[in-house]
């Protein structure tokens, strides 16, 4: 499973794989895409953080949570609420009746800066804090639910409420949130423009070293006897419960993983999109999220990326010529992926182009070394990575609380 | 993990007074029964006379209305599922519960004693120690070959000794087994019985079972229930003949 | 909160308040009502309920117009035919949708979840193409405009007072249904133990279809209802489906007096706070509570008398 010198392990097909997505993301469509066109991707692929979370939280270990949106949020307005009080020196908002604070503020009548922002004036708190909160609202969730052994749709209707009352919370506190319109007119990250198109292709790059990061830590996870629990806890809890497991400490720990991952790509939305509102993280786009990790396969790491960058390349096509078609082409996808290939495109993958790639490997191992990672990376495929030790058709069942 | 041996002359397991009542029905009515060290105590009953939930509430999966449940001196009434496995009583389901995922190597590997908490899954090396471990209960419960195998691929009797291997790894001092034998062919039967003559060298065993041919093979003692109540316990000649057993139970 | 008015004047606020959160408590009622037969007798989720409330909704706004056009004398009684369409079109609706895919989906709730979701997006935006995204609305037919008068603050719409009606006739049909009839019988002799039913001849398949194509026919009526106190656009259903999902989950999923309760308690929370506070944190704390009390006690209100 695991070769012993970390250089070996490129050369490996797992490694490969990623080596392919790598050649994707960092060589060829920064090649082939203008900055604005780079921008978007960058922006799809602060939502792969969110469906990498996915696939070890709903994939791996059966719970859904269809409240992705708020950790993404939550993370993502940590970091504009840091850039907005960057951007809202005395000097520059010297016109407001209080100068000093975000414009939103004063015209909401505020005179002060609410408690709850003060720390947002250090970037290490912030930095913090993008991870911090979300983590701490899931272990609140998590701990309050999976201690009482609620699972399955109630857990999902329970986080999609959650959405819910972020969603109006924010939109009706606008003069502490920026309310509808969220957290607008970013500017500078520590002294730094991030609106030229310089600093964005540098905080898209920024981003794919972060999404690495994620992958790789979600690989040791997946790799580790702690994947194997969670995927046997999906399908016998109780045999995992009655092994001597704590079954709720574990769901909790993927919970507030995925909520990690969630809340580092809305920080990196935040600050490759510019701003932050509510619309990015209510119950349709939480729900959304989910599908970008089933269309790329609900076990595959990896497939959760390919699965948002699709999704949201065909959302914006399809919002440019077709916007009227666009909910027609979502909701098959979603009736479609679940009923014809609950595996997504990493199943597909591994049931049609595995054995084509088994047989060429076999004949002639080393000069596809080097062809294969950018053969592959020109045409976006997904890919799976699973270890074969587990049967890629479990399915997402979770026992209810019994 | 496997906790101090009891001091001699006490119970490993006291069960006293213990009570469950699932809305006003009482599955489980002041119960009392009392396990020796290394001994092999059947439990039999009509269907329905509480014995599976007897199981459950020592394992914790079923929490109890009153009465006391000790283990080792311990009071496990109070302590969480997995606590109660670690201070060393392992339960087996009426129907085999395996990871049909994972290979026989890996099914049993889980159920190794190391690396339970979410951290220590993380960290989890598959060692020397661990393989030897494995080796060994492989051998114990004639899956030597099956290693890697996965478990769905085992006959209905292979996997129910799979999952005694399971609860043998974590070198428990109570295993609990119910209907250890249900659907198993003769042969198979046989070798279980063996099985648990060799378990029981080092532990105390708990089973359920109906199949009065294999009670009489492993039983030390038995105990009858019936409607939650101890009816009658005893060696299994005493118990055949006791009237009130013959009358709600053998007699049928 | 509550600072600056005096006793009487908190008294006539609730009463107030208590008969404005009562239109909103027959709206949950009845899209509970639907919701709760899915849910709680086959474990599946509909999200795309909604969205068959709103079929119902726009079933009767094209009969108003036949009415109004063709039949203007029979105006008055266009409700009741419309009533009944929207029952049989949206029971329709909803076995071919159980036949398309529900039916391959119960072992896997999650996946129902999501594929319904889907269901609802080409739902919502078909009634967007066909009907445009502008809210419409039906004009009442006389006998149901107007208000009695109960005291001088307070005044009950009589279209209100029909809707609460109807909500309770559902209702109690429903219970008759359920719990008086063979088909309730058979019903829950599924949900039970299905190995079972299906061994003394119950067809447990029929029997699931039934029940979906019934929760999706009482949405049908649900929006029907649902026309006589607003107006409705392609997305009014999804506005409400969160609020719904934690009425039936708040009253325990199995229980019906449960679901009415907790819409009952649910809508006049909400009602009553929304005179102090502004309406989304009315809302805000509304859900806050209903989501503590559910962290709390997962298996909801009614559901502990049943269970344990």
């Amino acid at each position: 499973m695991k070769s012993s010198s970390p250089l070996k392990w490129f050369a490996t097909r797992e490694g490969l794989y990623f080596v392919a997505l790598a050649v994707l993301l960092v060589v060829l469509l920064p090649l082939a895409l203008d900055p604005f066109r780079l921008n978007m991707v960058g922006k799809y692929l602060t939502y792969a953080f969110v469906a990498i979370g996915l696939v070890m939280c709903w994939g791996k270990a059966g719970i859904l949570s269809l409240g992705q949106g708020v950790f993404f949020g939550l993370g993502g307005y940590c970091m504009a609420m840091f850039l907005k009080l960057e951007a809202s020196t005395p000097e520059a908002t010297a016109i407001q009746s209080t100068p000093g604070i975000p414009d939103f503020m004063d015209w909401n009548q505020l005179t002060e800066l609410p408690w709850f922002w003060e720390p947002f004036h250090s970037f290490s708190f912030t930095l913090l804090a993008v991870i911090g909160v979300p983590v701490l609202l899931a272990f609140v969730i998590g701990f309050a639910m999976f201690t009482r052994r609620v699972g399955g749709v109630y857990f999902a209707i329970i986080t999609q409420a959650i959405a819910a009352i972020l969603t109006i919370l924010i939109i009706g506190q606008q003069g502490y949130t920026g309310g509808v319109n969220g957290i607008t007119d970013l500017q500078t990250l520590n002294g730094w423009d991030i609106r030229t198109d310089e600093a964005r292709t540098i905080l898209y790059f920024v981003c794919v070293g972060m999404l690495f990061l994620c992958l790789f830590v979600a690989r040791l996870v997946q790799n580790r006897k702690l994947g194997r629990i969670l995927v046997a806890m999906n399908a016998q809890e109780n045999r995992v419960r009655f092994s001597g497991y704590d079954v709720a400490a574990f769901k909790i720990f993927v919970f507030c993983l995925a909520a990690a991952f969630a809340g580092v790509g809305g920080a990196m939305f935040t600050l490759i999109v510019g701003f932050m509102s509510p619309s990015f993280i209510g119950i349709v786009a939480s729900i959304e999220m989910v599908i970008f990790c089933a269309l790329g396969g609900r076990l595959s790491i990896l497939g959760a990326v390919y699965g948002a960058l699709l999704v949201n390349a065909a959302k914006s096509g399809f919002s440019e010529s077709f916007p009227e078609l666009w909910p027609f082409a979502m909701g098959a996808l979603f009736i479609g992926v679940v009923l014809a290939f609950p595996n997504g495109l990493a199943g597909l993958y591994q049931t049609y182009v595995m054995p084509l790639e088994d047989k060429i490997f076999k004949r002639n191992k080393g000069a596809q070394l080097e062809a294969k990672p950018a053969e592959k990376a020109a045409e976006p495929k997904p890919t799976a990575e699973k270890t074969p030790d587990y049967d890629p058709m479990i399915d997402s069942y979770s026992p209810e609380k019994s | 993990m496997s906790a101090a041996k009891s001091k001699s002359g006490d119970f490993l397991l006291a069960v006293e007074g213990l009570t469950v009542s699932f809305d006003g029905f009482k599955a489980v009515d002041d119960l009392s029964f009392y396990l020796d060290p290394k001994e092999i105590r059947v439990i039999i009953g009509p269907n329905g006379a509480g014995k599976t939930t007897v199981l459950d509430l020592i394992c914790g999966k079923t929490k109890a209305t009153s009465g006391s449940i000790k283990f080792d001196g311990k009071e496990l009434t109070k302590l969480k599922e997995h606590q109660i496995v670690h201070s060393g009583v392992g339960r087996k389901f009426q129907t085999p519960s395996v990871f049909e995922d994972l290979t026989v190597f890996e099914n049993l590997e889980v159920s190794y004693p190391k690396g339970h908490s979410v951290m220590g899954a993380l960290g989890f090396k598959r060692d020397a120690e661990v393989i030897n471990a494995v080796e060994e209960v492989a051998e114990t419960i004639f899956l030597t070959e099956a290693l890697n195998e996965p478990a769905a691929s085992l006959s209905h009797g292979q996997k129910q000794w799979l999952e005694i291997g399971m609860l043998l790894i974590q070198k428990p001092d109570l295993l609990m087994l119910d209907e250890p034998v249900a659907g198993m062919s003769v042969t198979e039967r046989k070798k279980t019985a063996e099985l648990l003559r060799v378990i029981t060298r080092d532990h105390t065993v708990l089973v359920i079972e109906h199949d009065m041919q294999f009670v009489g093979d492993i039983a030390d003692r038995v105990t009858v229930m019936h409607q939650g109540k101890v009816l009658s316990e005893g060696s299994i000649e005493h118990v055949k003949s006791d009237p009130k057993v013959i009358e709600v139970y053998l007699g049928h | 909160m509550f600072d600056g008015y005096t006793s009487s004047e908190l008294m006539s606020i609730f009463a107030m308040q208590g008969f404005a959160g009562l239109s909103l408590f027959s709206v949950f009622v009845l899209m509970a009502l639907g919701l709760a037969i899915i849910f709680g007798q086959m474990g599946v989720i509909n999200m795309a309920h909604g969205e068959f409330m709103i079929l119902g909704a726009y079933t009767t706004y094209l009969t108003s117009g036949f009415f109004q056009s063709y039949l203007p004398s029979l105006f008055g009684g266009y409700f009741f035919v419309a009533m009944v369409l929207a029952f049989l079109i949206c029971a329709a609706l909803g076995a071919f949708v159980e036949w398309l895919m529900i039916r391959r989906l119960y072992h896997r709730p999650l996946d129902t979840l999501l594929a319904t979701w889907g269901l609802s997006l080409i739902m919502q935006q078909a009634y967007r193409s066909i009907f445009g995204a502008r809210e419409v609305g039906v004009d009442l037919p006389e006998w149901m405009m107007g208000a009695i008068q109960v005291t001088d603050l307070v005044e009950l719409p009589i279209n209100g007072l029909f809707v609460m009606i109807i909500a309770l006739s559902i209702a109690v049909g429903v219970y008759f249904l359920m719990y008086r009839s063979g088909y309730g019988k058979k019903v829950r002799a599924v949900v039970q133990n299905r190995p079972m039913a299906e061994a003394v001849g119950i067809n447990s398949a029929g029997i699931d279809r039934a029940t979906f194509a019934l929760g999706c026919g009482i949405a049908g009526v649900a929006g029907a209802a649902f026309t006589m106190i607003g107006s409705t656009g392609p997305s009014s259903g999804q506005a409400y489906i969160v609020d719904t999902f934690l009425v039936v989950v708040f009253g325990g999923a199995q229980s019906l007096i449960g679901t009415i309760v907790s819409a009952f308690g649910i809508s006049q929370a909400q009602s009553t706070m929304e005179f102090f506070l502004s309406g989304s944190m009315a809302k805000v704390l509304t859900l806050l509570v209903v989501v503590g009390i559910l962290m709390l006690r997962p298996e909801g209100l009614m559901a502990l008398k049943v269970r344990r």
